[in-house]
């Protein structure tokens, strides 16, 4: 029967089926919010590439303008020191012959004199504002975009690793190891996430020898304590699928265990787990900025959007938005966009659900 | 009911032992030495050998794990290695400062985001219900940490309407001048996001048959969405509320620490940037207790709500 269905008919080339990724990207590009967000997504990876590389903000810690700088589209700051010049005009009294270090003053000249100093000239705008030590809002954003990125898909992957290996474990198996893992589970969310997160920071914070410093610390905390969410998930699809018919087949013709959970059910739920990378992507590029706030995220030579609106705090009270403004179009545009990527995402992956949410 | 208690009291223990053995190797193996944190910058290796002495560090593990437990059940913490005070009294003076802030958020958040998803929810499909989700997924996008700023700035420093930071000791004063600003953020911020949650769980309810015959048996709408649709997404609204109520125990670090308030989240930040490991160690086990009594109690709050679930 089926080798008469697939004899391909005379004349027609054989058409080749798609695959379900096919069938997804077809579902995707439909989506027209979906591919603009994609679109988006994907300069901004581009920019942390290019930012990775040293291609751009390469000089983010360069002191270009001035403390404060505002951006060019302001205009630079009413001058200030008018004032003071104005009064000091007056001939200065000589003091040489009471002042004890006057004989000195020619020998100390003559000595500054041997040595180049160049003034370097600071901008008094910059494209989009200076920080309090007059460096470019504008690299420090694209830097920081770069750091916030990697710290949220650092750990997403991260998390959804654990949570992967252990839910296809706990829901193949069952019996004891499930148990086990189910205990383990509850222990973890017996705990409140951001207290969970607290504990693990305050252990790590000691820990420099374990853990090389800079993002890596925070990538760890949050992939440590965010996996139970995917554990749960893919351990139910586990349970559903480790007794469904092709993998029964897949035993009968004699595949190991590993090669059934990972080579034939993995495939299978791959929806599931991408679909919650991406959430924890989004989850975790928030958690890093309060993080970075409380001050226990990346470490003070770094710059991530959650240091950039920390020191917003006290620059807003001066009247200097710009910074703010700044990491925050940056966050909102990037998140935004993955979120509905990740909306878009699950509607093509999973069409059973689309208008639930 | 009575022996659904006792058999869920009973399942804890395993949990609760996890917990304990977690935090204890987490620290043992992975965290500083305490000897050497309390020790300080300048301390001989003799004092530290003194200090671990004193600490029981020298002895086996298994009987460090016992000393570790017997703490737990008899509340004997010692004291915080910063300030000296005690947990117990630690724990006493910062938790009504949290749940001064905490309790009102909760509160506020469930009461109005409930008429605003039904809302949405009844006029679903139109343009007021897509211009809120997209304003809504717009408003998710902003970290919880510029409006905090923002607010902060407008509100407080600008138009003057609150103080900027503070606390009291009245509770009253709290609540009606200190309270407020915070509140008013959190809430802002976390209404989004709640109705839209409520929102899924109304349109699930007023898709079903008994709405349809409801309103064949012509009552009015006003009745369809209070009294039938209203009742029965309490459940999943409730199970919701229960996985945000333990966090009213921890507050808000964020809040807590921005504005200042002398809550035990801000305790606990504290702790960790201190290295002061018992503290860390008793609110983490403590509110893990909590926590898992308060999911007890919500199971147990189902059965009032709903009189089809039983416990088992």
């Amino acid at each position: 029967m089926s080798a008469v269905l697939n004899r391909p008919l005379a004349g027609v080339a054989p058409a080749r089926n798609a695959g379900v990724w096919g069938a997804a990207w077809k579902r995707f590009r439909s989506d027209r919010v979906g591919v603009v967000a994609l679109v988006i997504v994907g300069a901004f990876l581009l920019l942390v590439l290019a930012a990775g590389a040293g291609l751009v903000a390469k000089g983010w810690q360069v002191e270009a303008g001035v403390p404060n700088a505002p951006p060019t589209f302001l205009g630079p700051r009413a001058s200030t020191d008018a004032a003071v010049d104005a009064v000091s005009t007056k001939q200065n009294i000589d003091l040489s012959d009471i002042d004890p270090l006057a004989p000195r003053y020619k020998e100390w000249d003559e000595r500054a004199a041997k040595f180049q100093t160049t003034d370097t000239v600071k901008r008094e705008t910059l494209a989009f504002g200076g920080d309090r030590l007059g460096r470019d809002v504008l690299a420090k954003a694209i830097k920081g975009a770069e750091v916030s990125i990697m710290v949220g898909v650092l750990s997403a992957v991260t998390a959804v690793l654990i949570g992967t290996v252990l839910g296809a474990f706990g829901g193949f198996f069952g019996g004891k190891v499930g148990d086990l893992l189910e205990w383990v589970y509850n222990v973890f969310t017996a705990i409140p996430g951001i207290l969970l997160i607290f504990t693990f920071a305050a252990v790590l914070n000691r820990a420099d020898a374990i853990i090389p410093k800079g993002i890596w610390t925070i990538v760890i905390i949050l992939g440590f304590t965010g996996w139970t969410g995917i554990y749960r998930l893919v351990r139910a699809e586990f349970i559903k699928h480790s007794v469904r018919e092709y993998v029964r087949s897949a035993e009968a013709i004699g595949a190991s265990t590993m090669s059934r959970m990972f080579r034939h059910i993995l495939p299978n739920v791959s929806h599931v787990v991408l679909v919650q990378l991406s959430v924890y992507v989004v989850g975790f590029i928030k958690a890093e900025v309060i993080l970075s706030y409380l001050g226990l995220g990346v470490s003070v030579d770094q710059v991530s959007w959650g240091t950039m609106l920390a020191e917003a705090q006290g620059e807003l009270i001066l009247g200097y938005w710009w910074q703010l403004a700044a990491a925050t179009l940056f966050m909102a545009v990037f998140v935004t966009a993955f979120s509905l990527f990740t909306d878009a995402l699950r509607d093509a992956l999973d069409p059973k659900l689309r208008g639930l949410e | 009911m009575a022996a659904y208690l006792i058999r869920r009291l009973w399942q804890m223990i395993p949990t609760l032992i996890g917990v304990v053995l977690l935090v204890f190797f987490l620290f043992k193996y992975f965290g500083g030495d305490p000897a050497e944190i309390l020790g300080g910058m300048n301390a001989t290796p003799a004092q530290i050998d003194v200090i671990r002495d004193q600490l029981g560090l020298n002895r086996p593990v298994w009987e460090q794990l016992a000393i570790f437990f017997k703490q737990i059940v008899s509340f004997e913490w010692g004291k915080s290695w910063a300030t000296q005070e005690s947990v117990a009294s630690l724990f006493a003076s910062r938790l009504p400062a949290t749940l001064t802030v905490m309790v009102p958020i909760l509160l506020l958040d469930v009461v109005l985001a409930i008429p605003f998803a039904l809302l949405v929810a009844y006029v679903r499909g139109s343009l007021t219900d897509r211009s809120i989700m997209v304003l809504s997924t717009v408003a998710l996008s902003i970290s919880f940490l510029v409006y905090v700023i923002v607010g902060q700035y407008v509100f407080a420093f600008q138009l003057g309407w609150f103080p900027v930071q503070g606390w009291s000791d009245k509770l009253l004063t709290n609540l009606l001048v200190f309270t407020p600003l915070p509140v008013l953020l959190a809430v802002m911020v976390g209404l989004a996001p709640q109705t839209r949650l409520y929102r899924t769980f109304f349109l699930d309810e007023i898709g079903q048959d008994y709405v349809r015959t409801a309103r064949a048996k012509g009552m009015t709408e006003t009745t369809v969405l209070l009294k039938h649709v209203m009742r029965n997404a309490m459940i999943p609204i409730l199970t919701n509320v229960a996985v945000a109520l333990p966090g009213i125990f921890v507050g808000s670090f964020l809040i807590e620490t921005f504005f200042s308030i002398p809550g035990l989240g801000r305790e606990v930040l504290l702790a960790v940037n201190r290295s002061d490991y018992p503290v860390i160690q008793a609110v983490t086990i403590y509110i893990a207790v909590i926590t898992m009594v308060v999911n007890l109690l919500t199971d147990v709050l189902y059965k009032l709500v709903d009189p089809r679930v039983v416990l088992k």
